[in-house]
């Protein structure tokens, strides 16, 4: 009977111990399952932290991209604004050294009354700022209307042809008042035939009072620039007011020289 | 301040030269009309640069630049000379003589600015 009892509660306890062993199984596998999510979970978590970065990098990226983009075009308009500057310094020099030709020219012609320092002058122009080899001045004579050569360059003053008013290039430009320059440069004048490459009429407003007969160039002037033009263009008027002006001064010089002897002459009558 | 003698006969040249001379910062001109009033501005004056004509009346350019280059106390002073002669010859006869550099008549400011401006180191 005792060994029935004692039999029978093993059993029981036996029994209660194979339940509690699998209640242990079974937590084990629900603590396995809740680590797995648990690691799921956390994964996840990183996931998603991940991409937000992602997202702030790559918006990060593309505010640069278009930084750099604006950073370009800015650079491209200033390399052209830079180049637009450099061509305008080159325009502003150009017309910076035209400047001082003219107003040394313009300066060297008025600073003196002698017809000859002006006729030096006009000629010291011609070869220094305008590069001419050979060449002439002449000037209207009002009474015979020749236009004779009264200042040369590279060429004797005989070898030079008289001309008439309207009579070939020197004597039409005399004539119109228009200056002549021949179509091709390279071709140069001839002096013998009294034709020259360039001839610049020498005015007073309207009034011609002679030509500048220009026959060849320097070897190293290959043709003329617009400095050149503007110093023809100089030349025209101001050459002329300078030779006119300087006549004028002599002329009157002399007329004073006479009145004066002759008013000597009047002060020393009564003496006698 | 660089020193820069001109020796031109032609005033209207002086005065230009003398013109774009003046556009090199602080530059100082010292004008001669011919050879030998260049050698007595030379003796009296500090020069750091010639510009000298060939065609002069009393002692030319090329008579200048020789007597210029075989003296002691002047012979490193460079000397451009300035002329109406565009003959390779006369050219090659300059630089022959001592001259340092040689631009032909007529002159681009630009282009002696620049001239005068590497031999000065500006």
């Amino acid at each position: 009977m005792e060994k029935e009892l004692t039999t029978k509660k093993v059993d029981e306890f036996l029994e209660i111990f194979k339940k509690g062993e699998e209640f242990t199984k079974d937590l084990l596998k629900e603590n396995e399952k809740l680590r797995y999510r648990i690691a799921e979970m956390e994964d996840s978590l990183q996931g998603s932290a991940g991409e937000e970065k992602v997202r702030v990098f790559e918006e990060r990226i593309k505010k640069l991209e278009d930084e750099v983009v604006a950073v370009k075009e800015r650079y491209k308009r200033v390399e052209e604004e830079n180049k637009d500057f450099a061509a305008k310094y080159i325009e502003v020099e150009e017309i910076n050294n035209a400047l001082a030709n003219l107003y040394v020219a313009s300066y060297q012609l008025h600073s003196t009354l002698d017809f000859d320092e002006v006729l030096r002058i006009i000629k010291e122009i011609v070869i220094n700022l305008i590069g001419a080899e050979i060449f002439a001045v002449l000037l209207i004579d009002e009474k015979t209307n020749d236009i004779v050569p009264v200042s040369t360059e590279g060429v004797t003053l005989e070898a030079i042809p008289k001309a008439r008013i309207g009579e070939g290039i020197v004597g039409s430009v005399a004539k119109e008042g228009e200056s002549y320059f021949a179509a091709d440069l390279r071709e140069g004048g001839d002096v013998e035939k009294g034709m020259p490459m360039v001839c610049i009429a020498l005015k007073i407003k309207e009034h011609v009072i002679g030509v500048i007969a220009i026959y060849s160039l320097l070897m190293q002037k290959e043709g003329f620039n617009n400095v050149d033009y503007e110093l023809f263009n100089l030349l025209a008027g101001h050459a002329a007011t300078a030779i006119f002006s300087a006549k004028l001064y002599t002329q009157s010089e002399r007329k004073l020289t006479t009145i004066q002897s002759f008013l000597e002459l009047l002060k020393e009558k009564p003496k006698k | 301040m660089p020193s820069i003698l001109v020796v031109e006969d032609s005033p209207t040249m002086r005065q230009l030269i003398t013109f774009a001379m003046k556009r090199i910062s602080g530059a100082k001109v010292i004008e001669a009309t011919d050879g030998v009033d260049a050698l007595k501005k030379l003796s009296s004056e500090r020069v750091d640069l010639i510009l000298a004509d060939i065609n002069m009346p009393v002692m030319d350019g090329l008579k200048l630049v020789s007597l210029v280059k075989n003296n002691q106390s002047y012979k490193d002073i460079p000397v451009i000379i300035i002329t109406t002669e565009g003959a390779r010859e006369d050219k090659e006869k300059a630089l022959a003589i001592g001259a340092n550099a040689y631009l032909p008549k007529p002159i681009q400011t630009q282009e002696l600015i620049k001239l005068v401006s590497t031999f000065l180191g500006s």
